[in-house]
């Protein structure tokens, strides 16, 4: 039988601090994100929108719930198999591109494959081939200082993809770009990381993109308000 | 991924030199010192080694070290050659004396008086003349290092004429001797001569040097000697060692080196620790990366830990190579005879720059062991 959702949340709670500073971000969490679409995540700043893809992403554990993706239990793996898990399964694009600042182009995109334990040499050619998708050909030599916003976010979109992950998680991949450049790696995005057997969930405060959405979840104060398809 | 380690480590060229320089520094302080301590307690035994064929050193029972000499009887050396285990044994004295250099001035000297008939106390490595000449009057034998002090400029040559003691001197060998603590003008002449240039009479043998028999260890017969004659004696190696500790327990000079050792120490791991530390907090976020994109520990320590190897590689190869080049070109000055780097102190110091190196990486492991992988969802 086919997976349904790529993450399945169940009354995922998270708390920071204990005793009398304990503060609650998350409050019981119910979200299932379908496979094979594009999801926004969307809310206020300070709604724990972070917290939560942080917790999907396996960089932090919930205090209570469970996180299924890819219909394992990411909650109840060990550290060392959630690390693994993270390199074969998933894809990050961050908001601030986080480029290597010593690597070129091609060794940033390749990154995800070396850390599969592919050698570097093998690791740039497919690295290369992904960046060329992404029109960036003339630029592959480059360091991240040498090029532009948009192209640094395009290398950070080959790193996300270059090791064929099911998932992707990106966090406000258009904030620091413009509306043009903004557009054009949406599409990009669209293009490479969807597929029947794929996800993207994309975190942003960006209603320009809203429209390479498949789905739009809402957030508030630590709760999901709503989950819909996207119309528009 | 250790490719992308050596890429980060060597992308800040600044940090980077920062951080070889000080491992550089810190085993250059440290071979260079600890060479010229070496060298410098080396020559408080320099007169011991000099009489390579004497094994069994006889001396008076108050002697601590070469310098501060009690004279025997002259009937002491018949009592000692009766000694069962000693092959043969000859007066040997020591003292300083007052010379004047061609240009006038007064320099002090060893004068050493060895065997009349053997000849027994020269050093072994004459470098112009014939050690024979010294039975001639008023011969002397002079160390290469003393002759270029008294004779400044002139070439080596023999016949050259010095006043000891305000009696008359004459050159037919030129010697090379080890330095020594003191002087580095030494005069070696017959036992009887050196007599006549100190005025002294009877009875003023600095020490005896024997040999063992076959069958006899050094100590052996010098236990042998101590038991039979109320002297003290001991093997020339024991000798030699007290010689050295008396320097070590009786001057400020391992205190000195030591402190200046202690403070390259403490300042390499003070300057690469801190240093280090930097290199990888202004590095956190790009761990953080590796970490979130499925890096695991293991490999995050391997990789701050190749960092540490290569700076600590890079710098002790260049401190050490700066030490060998500071004795290799120092060592060309006469004054500065004798001195050398051991390889048991590029050992040591190969020792305290991988220690720092270890404790560095291991204050710096631990941010990239705890950092959040989740920072790089942050802003």
């Amino acid at each position: 039988m086919p997976m349904e959702f790529a993450v399945e949340c169940k009354g995922v709670i998270k708390d920071f601090g204990t005793g009398s500073v304990r503060q609650r971000v998350l409050h019981g969490i119910d979200w299932q994100v379908p496979i094979g679409a594009t999801t926004f995540l969307v809310g206020p700043s300070g709604c724990g929108k972070t917290t939560l893809i942080s917790i999907i992403a396996g960089l932090l554990s919930a205090t209570e719930g469970y996180v299924r993706i890819l219909d394992q239990e990411i909650t109840k793996m060990r550290r060392s198999r959630v690390v693994r898990f993270r390199a074969d399964h998933l894809g990050y694009i961050f908001q601030q591109f986080n480029l290597l600042p010593s690597l070129t182009a091609v060794e940033n995109a390749a990154v995800s494959l070396v850390v599969q334990g592919v050698t570097l040499a093998t690791a740039k050619r497919q690295a290369s081939v992904l960046l060329d998708r992404l029109g960036m050909e003339s630029n592959k030599l480059k360091y991240p200082n040498q090029l532009s916003g948009g192209q640094q976010q395009r290398v950070a979109i080959a790193r996300a993809l270059v090791h064929n992950p099911k998932i992707v998680i990106s966090d406000e991949p258009t904030a620091s770009l413009d509306a043009e450049t903004g557009h054009e790696v949406m599409e990009l995005l669209g293009q490479v990381a969807s597929g029947a057997d794929r996800a993207v969930i994309v975190v942003t405060h960006d209603n320009r993109i809203f429209p390479f959405a498949d789905y739009i979840a809402t957030m508030s104060d630590g709760r999901i308000e709503s989950f819909r398809k996207n119309s528009a | 991924m250790f490719s992308i380690a050596l890429k980060m480590l060597f992308h800040d060229r600044a940090k980077y030199m920062g951080l070889v320089l000080g491992v550089a520094f810190s085993t250059l302080l440290i071979n260079q010192q600890l060479g010229i301590f070496i060298g410098l307690i080396t020559r408080a035994g320099a007169v011991i080694v000099d009489v390579p064929q004497a094994d069994v050193w006889v001396m008076d029972p108050g002697v601590k070290n070469l310098d501060t000499i009690f004279p025997l009887r002259d009937t002491e050396l018949g009592r000692v050659r009766g000694v069962p285990g000693v092959a043969w044994a000859v007066p040997l004295y020591k003292s300083n004396v007052t010379i004047r250099t061609g240009n006038g001035e007064l320099e002090s000297s060893l004068l050493m008086g060895v065997d009349d008939s053997t000849l027994i106390g020269l050093p072994p490595e004459v470098v112009l003349g014939n050690i024979d000449d010294l039975r001639r009057p008023d011969a002397v034998a002079v160390s290469m290092d003393g002759y270029r002090k008294i004779w400044r400029n002139e070439p080596l040559k023999l016949g050259n004429i010095a006043e000891l003691n305000d009696r008359r001197a004459v050159v037919v060998a030129i010697v090379k001797d080890s330095p020594k603590f003191t002087s580095s003008i030494t005069f070696f002449t017959r036992y009887s001569q050196a007599l006549q240039y100190t005025n002294n009479g009877r009875n003023q043998m600095s020490f005896i040097v024997a040999r063992s028999a076959e069958d006899s260890t050094p100590a052996e017969v010098a236990q042998n000697i101590v038991a039979r004659t109320g002297l003290q004696a001991m093997s020339a190696e024991d000798f030699r060692w007290k010689a050295i500790m008396y320097v070590v327990q009786n001057t400020g000079i391992p205190i000195s080196i030591g402190t200046v050792v202690a403070l390259g120490v403490l300042v390499g791991i003070a300057v690469v620790g801190l240093m280090f530390n930097l290199f990888v907090l202004e590095n956190l976020k790009q761990f953080a990366v590796l970490k979130a994109i499925g890096t695991t520990n293991i490999r995050l320590i391997g990789m701050v830990f190749l960092q540490a190897a290569v700076v600590g590689f890079v710098g002790f190869s260049l401190g050490l190579f700066g030490a060998t080049m500071f004795f290799e070109t120092a060592g060309k000055s006469p004054t500065f005879q004798g001195f050398y780097l051991p390889w048991y102190v590029a050992a040591a110091s190969g020792g305290v720059a991988a220690a720092i190196i270890i404790l560095a990486a291991m204050i710096a492991m631990r941010r990239v062991l705890f950092v959040d992988p989740a920072i790089v969802f942050r802003g």
